[in-house]
């Protein structure tokens, strides 16, 4: 069962390129990339089921052996975060089909939707460096059509930005891929791990871990890099804003941790930067979406502010850090997405997302504003709920490690969130009655709520229920702090 | 070699952040496509300009070059392509939305 691993990819690559033929069949298109998430769903999960009894899954593609060919791996984290994404992925097409015009749909919206899925997905698995930058091309390019479709002059206009910022960044990437092919002559991840110990000047390998950190940093929005964040993610609708904001930024994230557990985990320094980029972003990210006063953009600010967190947990770089960090981008993943799709929904009933005109949403749409405020309570870390869990385990690896000043500002960082939320909540959902649509009675929003409740539910289960996911989280932490496992797997020694 | 070939990178990465810097929107996309050919060239400079028969089977010599650092740039090469392909067409229908191609007049501004 190897060929499992391939799956992920292949389903939404075969399919998305036999759709651009079907472009004026609508019913087609709906039903085959519906099929397509289905099945990349349940071979993902399959493939968790197989990695977490066997072990991790390798494919060597064409049969050649490790260091030389390209291979994809499916530890515990690629897997679980590609079953996430699949889920994510479903969850955003029912709702697109509710919201989006036939016109968005004709101009290959599901073609662009599956090759996005289809690079986020390899960026999860591939274990070669070169082969991480194709995959984050097939992806940008994916997410550079889906945020300028539409074409809105607002759109066009913050689009640009978005592909000269992100082409540069890739820019980078290649020259950091030249610099570890002329420094340790391998691409393959396992193998370049594998020989820095025998690498004669361990600085050269810290220089290439910063100039990774420019590329990876730029994708994943931290401080100081996340100035096109806040403006290109108000740009799309909300299904598409909603994938954005879960997935696009948490790819970012899982390359910084999957590079720099395995690869650039030889020099201290640069984890104390981490550490203090880290409280940077989510300071600073907090500081920007408290002094919005946009639905969406307060949203979007937040990703900024809640990539710090992960930052942090990589910068503290314990194995329970390291569960921390993963149980909160599983965290942020669904609710982030959960809250963007309800500023979509508070956008259709009300036909704008500015807060100072709408207000009183509770009495008219009161399932909205309460599963809007279940979704706010768990991205602030209230208790019953997954926020406070993955909070609570990078504190508690905080304190152990001796970083109090840090914890410090993510705990001042989380009260700020509570109030950015609540602002949302208060102005927006309680009050008269005060709504500029004026036809917002014909809006029928059960439709809308229906494909956010799986986010809802995973937010309360996650919280609810943390103990087993704790458990999971630890082992991902243990497995990625111990890399010998994945390098032996893939180099088969 | 080696170290004309890293001037010759030196130079096309300054070029690209200068026409980067510029006003312009085409102006900025030559620069994107400049330093992307900054960074191939380099690329191809770090993996070693060795000097050697070209990697075919069947033929005697002394030396193969390596054939990755040439697989990696076509591959890079081609994903360029299409991105300025896209960037031209984005700039084209940006310029026809907003009537002008200065990027001081594309800031965000309250219409937003």
């Amino acid at each position: 069962m190897t060929n499992l691993v391939i799956l992920p990819i292949l389903i939404p690559l075969l399919i998305g390129v036999l759709l651009i033929f079907f472009k004026n069949h609508k019913s087609i298109q709906r039903v085959s990339s519906v099929l397509a998430v289905t099945a990349m769903i349940i071979a993902s999960g399959y493939l968790l089921y197989i990695v977490y009894n066997n072990g991790i899954q390798v494919i060597e593609l064409g049969a050649w052996p490790a260091p030389f060919g390209i291979v994809l791996v499916a530890d515990l984290l690629a897997a679980s975060l590609v079953f996430l994404a699949s889920i994510l992925a479903l969850v955003c097409l029912f709702f697109a089909y509710q919201t989006f015009s036939a016109e968005r749909e004709r101009n290959y919206f599901h073609p662009f939707f599956l090759f996005l899925m289809l690079g986020v997905n390899g960026s999860f698995l591939t274990g070669d460096l070169f082969n991480l930058f194709v995959f984050f091309e097939v992806m940008l390019i994916s997410s550079f059509i889906l945020i300028s479709m539409g074409a809105k002059k607002y759109q066009l206009r913050e689009s640009f930005k978005y592909v000269v910022i992100n082409t540069v960044s890739s820019m980078f990437f290649i020259i950091a891929v030249a610099y570890i092919y002329g420094a340790v002559g391998t691409l393959n991840m396992a193998d370049i791990a594998s020989r820095v110990g025998e690498l004669e000047q361990a600085g050269v390998l810290t220089v290439i871990g910063v100039v990774f950190l420019f590329v990876f940093g730029t994708k994943s929005a931290i401080f100081p890099l996340y100035y096109w964040l806040p403006h290109s993610y108000f740009a799309p609708p909300a299904a598409i804003a909603a994938l954005f904001g879960g997935l696009l930024t948490k790819v970012g994230v899982y390359t910084l941790l999957r590079t720099y557990t395995l690869m650039f985990n030889q020099d201290t320094a640069i984890f104390q930067i981490l550490l203090i980029i880290g409280g940077l972003t989510m300071f600073i990210g907090v500081l920007g979406a408290v002094s919005q006063f946009d639905f969406k953009r307060i949203l979007a600010v937040h990703i900024v502010s809640q990539v710090g967190y992960m930052i942090m947990g990589i910068g503290i770089f314990t194995p329970l850090a390291i569960a921390g960090v993963f149980f909160f981008l599983v965290h942020n993943i669904v609710v982030k997405s959960a809250l963007f799709l309800y500023a979509g929904i508070a956008e259709k009933i009300t036909g704008t997302s500015h807060l100072k005109e709408m207000s009183g949403l509770l009495k008219t749409h009161p399932y909205v504003g309460w599963l809007f405020f279940i979704a706010a309570i768990s991205l602030a870390g209230i208790p019953p709920l997954s926020g406070f869990f993955g909070k609570f385990a990078l504190i508690v690896a905080g304190f152990e490690a001796g970083h109090y000043f840090v914890i410090a500002v993510s705990l001042i960082t989380g009260v700020l969130t509570l109030f950015s939320m609540m602002k949302i909540f208060m102005t927006s959902f309680w009050g008269e009655v005060k709504i500029p649509n004026p036809n917002f009675k014909d809006v029928k929003v059960t439709k809308l709520i229906l494909p956010t409740l799986p986010l809802i539910f995973l937010t309360i289960a996650l919280g609810v229920a943390a103990e087993p996911f704790i458990q999971f989280s630890l082992l991902i932490g243990e497995q990625l702090m111990n890399p010998s496992e994945y390098i032996d797997s893939v180099l088969k020694e | 070699m080696e170290i004309l070939m890293i001037i010759t990178v030196g130079v096309l990465v300054t070029v690209a952040t200068y026409l980067l810097l510029s006003k312009s929107m085409l102006r900025v996309i030559i620069g994107v496509m400049i330093l992307s050919h900054g960074a191939h060239l380099m690329l191809l400079s770090l993996a070693g300009l060795k000097e050697g028969s070209p990697p075919l089977l069947g033929e005697e010599a002394a030396s193969y070059a390596d054939p990755l650092p040439q697989a990696l740039i076509l591959t890079a090469i081609v994903i360029g392509f299409g991105i300025t392909a896209f960037m031209l067409v984005l700039a084209y229908r940006t310029y026809k939305a907003h009537k002008t191609d200065n990027l001081d007049e594309l800031r965000g501004t309250k219409d937003d």
